[in-house]
């Protein structure tokens, strides 16, 4: 079990990695998935095998499916790559890559300092005990969760509309 | 079998939560903004289930699927709005739609 | 007492009514087009008139004792609970014929006046509401309830003296009729503190029940009451010094200034008085002083009537004028008489306003008299309107409505021992005839002076004949005759009840004079036309033209004496020390925004750079804390 962890860590690291910075779309929404999966590995060896599971179905499957769709629509190929190598100095990166690691030792400092002691065993929290949560305590979470389904949707349906850009009337303009 | 020390779980939820918010401050594509802000949020999740099933709580894990819930929406209106930036400028550069100077 | 559940209901629908159309009329947007807007603000009216009709003939058929409708308790503070109750009585009835009644008639002339204009909607849906609140201020058995109603009339009138509001000269009257009669106001609302304070009450018939046995005749409390009433009567009813806004109020459609700058709103200062006429017989100082203000605005008036060019203005004079008398007759103690003026002169007055609108949209909004003339021919309605209303308001002996109670006026003057008030009402009856002779010449006879009065198409149809006949009718005898006098019991007995004999030689004094009074000022504005106009150019005569115009200079003297000392004051602390001071904060926040505007660069990732950058440091520094801190 603990090897099961050390392992897909480091995968989802080295995965997360290359996310952050492959030059083709393509390549770094596979490394994605590929780290998501990992995180999922990961939770089935802590013993959340339910978190885990809907790792799977809700992050790498649908959502995933939704950034793979959007790449296809709008034709992300060879020459968004180049564009990306142009973009990806080092003199862009360095800066922000220090303190993002800057933070991260931070928050690394403040976990190893802490006091929580606590091992997992890998003890299991069933769907049930979640679901019982979820639909007794917890449903006005749930129903705020509906709500920002909702939104969301109502949201991506009037901002996707595609509507005729000035320049396409024109021919030249300023975009709005 | 000693199990392992809850400290590893954070700290793995911590590198993660870095690297993308490093993709995040220095990606200029609008793409990859967006997947560095899910790398972030899945982080974020992934702590919550190393506290749950460190202290055997499902609070953890039912926060989890809140986590869930809001990334797919975050990603649902985020896409919106990348294929409507496409559209305008004919490219994913965040930095063109910085008329408003907001 | 109770009442039978049918008068409520009339009660009710009497003022619920107007208050009705109006909403219907807010809430229509306009959807009920002009004809439908129209309807209903008559028929709401109407229906209101008829409610009334029905109400005064029940109330004449039974005892005549008043009656109180109570609807709810508005609010309960303590002992102060104002009720929502209405009074029927023979004073509020008067009052409520007057303003349902002729309101009606103005409304439907309305129909006619305002065919074509922007906003009718907008318009019937202020004159609905007007009526709601005036009928509010007569109903009242509080004086809260009646402040409200004060309050409600006030708001119209600025609403529709600004109705034609893309002119700003427009917006600026409607301002400055808000404005001076809020300096009444103010002075009613702390008469009603006073009263409360004293009193404990603000119900009427309490408050006329207490003040007698809480205050001695001429007590500096009582006298104290009554100016602050009077102040407050002063300000809606125009009279002097707070009378300078009337003229200017003309700036609204004429069917408004018919309704509410001449037949009911400012007769609400008049009605005030009478109501509570028992804390001014305990004030009789204040109450002389009501009627030397009223006759003093009477004669300023006139005289300023006689040198206006503006026909609307000239009847906004002429109105301040009559209500003159109508406070002299309060300043004598005929309180009955007062109200019996103000009834006959709603009648006439509408009648003039309503016939000079006839006139004014007949020559194509020309409102100048000396761009009027020889319209008789052309004009047939509005000359008869003229020539019965300007009859009833010189007081032509006999056979006008103004005759009979201007005549009761003058007789109770001498009756109360005023002879002083007496002549300047009989001053005042020659100078009105004077400006009303010098008004209809103008309009109606000599040359046609403009193109507009040349080319002058007479109104028709039932909403343009209708009210003119009615209120011409009404204007004469038989007008004098219908006032039915139900004030027994409300308004105490006037002076001139318990004086024998003299009426018949006032009566003939009085005709004498109006006869006089025509006849010379039919010589001066017929034969000696071309005489006037030379003297008015130069010298001695155009000075006392130029005064007369501008009504003896008010507007220039309350500009001098309180408008531009208060500008310099607020010019003056616009750049004290304290002020400076406060700006100090401005002037900063003003230096950091043109250095923070720079950091606004609208790039997405600089702003994620700075936040991480701060929430690192933050966590940094709680990280550090305990380690700086020590075991603090």
């Amino acid at each position: 079990m603990e090897i099961a962890f050390y392992v897909s860590a480091l995968i989802a690291v080295l995965a997360t990695i290359r996310v952050v910075t492959s030059f083709s779309p393509v390549h770094a929404v596979l490394y994605l998935i590929v780290s998501l999966l990992a995180v999922a590995m990961v939770f089935f060896a802590l013993g959340a095998p339910f978190a885990g599971a809907l790792e799977i179905i809700v992050y790498a499957g649908a959502i995933m499916v939704l950034f793979v769709f959007v790449i296809m629509m709008l034709q992300l190929g060879g020459e968004a790559s180049a564009q990306e190598r142009a973009w990806l100095q080092p003199r862009i990166w360095v800066g922000p890559a220090l303190l993002a690691a800057l933070l991260l030792l931070v928050l690394l400092s403040t976990i190893l300092r802490g006091e929580a002691g606590e091992v997992i065993s890998g003890e299991l929290i069933t769907a049930t005990a979640v679901g019982g949560l979820l639909f007794g305590p917890w449903l006005m979470a749930v129903e705020l969760a509906a709500f920002l389904l909702l939104a969301a949707l109502v949201t991506a349906s009037h901002v996707g509309r595609l509507e005729r850009t000035p320049d396409e009337e024109t021919g030249k303009g300023e975009p709005r | 079998m000693n199990g392992v020390p809850v400290e590893h779980g954070l700290i793995l939820a911590a590198l993660l939560f870095t690297l993308g918010l490093a993709g995040l401050m220095f990606r200029r594509n609008m793409l990859f903004v967006l997947m560095s802000l899910e790398v972030m949020l899945n982080a974020a999740a992934l702590a919550f289930i190393v506290g749950a099933t460190a202290w055997g709580q499902p609070e953890g894990q039912a926060m989890f699927l809140l986590v869930i819930t809001l990334a797919a929406a975050e990603a649902v209106v985020g896409l919106a709005l990348m294929i409507q930036l496409h559209h305008r400028f004919r490219r994913l550069d965040l930095d063109a739609a910085s008329r408003m100077q907001g | 007492m109770m009442m039978d559940s049918f008068t409520t209901t009339l009660v009710i629908l009497s003022f619920a009514l107007p208050l009705a159309g109006t909403l219907i009329l807010a809430f229509s947007g306009g959807a009920l087009g002009e004809r439908g807007s129209a309807r209903v603000g008559v028929a709401s009216v109407g229906l209101a008139a008829l409610a009334t009709a029905w109400l005064i003939a029940g109330f004449t058929g039974g005892d005549g004792t008043p009656r109180t409708v109570h609807l709810w308790t508005w609010i309960r503070v303590g002992d102060f609970q104002p009720a929502m109750s209405l009074v029927l009585d023979g004073l509020s009835l008067t009052m409520m014929a007057v303003i349902t009644g002729v309101g009606f008639l103005i409304h439907l002339f309305a129909a006619w006046y305002m065919r074509g204009e922007e906003g009718i909607t907008r318009f019937y849906a202020y004159m609905n509401l007007f009526v709601f609140s005036m009928l509010l201020l007569v109903m009242a058995d509080n004086l809260l309830l009646l402040y409200l109603g004060w309050e409600g009339v006030g708001l119209c009138s600025y609403l529709l003296i600004g109705y034609y509001f893309q002119n700003a000269a427009n917006g600026q009257a409607a301002f400055k009729a808000f404005l001076v009669t809020r300096i009444g106001d103010v002075f009613l609302a702390l008469g009603l503190f006073l009263l409360f304070s004293e009193l404990g009450t603000l119900n009427i018939s309490e408050i006329l029940a207490r003040a007698p046995q809480t205050w001695e005749t001429g007590s500096t409390t009582v006298n104290l009451a009554a100016l602050l009433i009077l102040g407050g009567a002063l300000g809606k009813s125009a009279q002097l010094p707070l009378h300078t806004w009337l003229p200017d109020a003309m700036a609204g459609p004429t069917p408004v200034s018919a309704l509410i700058h001449a037949a009911t709103m400012v007769t609400a200062g008049v009605y005030l008085i009478a109501r509570l006429h028992g804390i001014f017989t305990l004030a009789p100082d204040v109450l002389l002083l009501v009627g030397l203000i009223g006759a003093v605005s009477m004669l300023l008036a006139a005289f300023a009537a006689l040198a206006q060019t503006d026909i609307k203005r000239v009847l906004a004079f002429s109105t301040m004028s009559q209500i003159g008398y109508m406070f002299l007759a309060l300043g004598v103690g005929a309180f009955d008489v007062a109200v019996f003026h103000l009834v006959t002169h709603a009648f006439f007055k509408a009648l003039l306003f309503l016939s000079a609108g006839a006139v004014i949209i007949s020559c194509h909004h020309e409102q100048d008299i000396r761009r009027l003339g020889g319209l008789w021919r052309t004009l047939p309605v509005a000359w008869g309107g003229f020539l019965v209303g300007g009859a009833a308001l010189v007081a032509l002996p006999l056979v006008s409505a103004g005759y009979y109670s201007k005549d009761e006026i003058l007789w109770e003057a001498l009756a109360a021992g005023e002879p002083g008030l007496m002549l300047a009402g009989l001053l005042g009856a020659a100078l009105t005839c004077l400006y009303t002779v010098r008004l209809i010449l103008g309009i109606f006879h000599g040359p046609a002076n403009s193109d507009n009065a040349r080319h002058a198409r007479s109104g028709t149809g039932l909403a343009h004949n209708l009210p003119l006949v009615v209120l011409a009718v009404l204007s004469t005898a038989i007008g004098a005759w219908l006032y039915p006098g139900l004030h027994g019991g409300v308004l105490p007995p006037n002076p001139g009840e318990s004086v024998e004999g003299g009426h018949t030689m006032v009566a003939i004094i009085a005709s004498a004079t109006v006869i006089a009074g025509l006849a010379l000022a039919g010589w001066l504005f017929h034969y000696q036309r071309t005489w006037l106009a030379r003297q008015v150019e130069r010298g001695m005569g155009a000075r006392l033209w130029m005064l007369w115009h501008n009504a003896w200079g008010f507007d220039a003297l309350f500009d001098r004496l309180f408008v531009r000392p208060w500008q310099a004051l607020v010019r003056w602390l616009r750049n004290d020390l304290l002020d400076q001071t406060m700006s100090l904060s401005a002037v900063a926040a003003r230096w950091l925004n043109v250095r923070l505007v720079r950091s606004q660069t609208g790039q997405l990732r600089h702003y994620a750079v700075i936040m991480v950058l701060g929430v690192t440091l933050i966590l940094l520094f709680l990280a550090l804390a305990p380690a700086l801190g020590g075991g603090a």
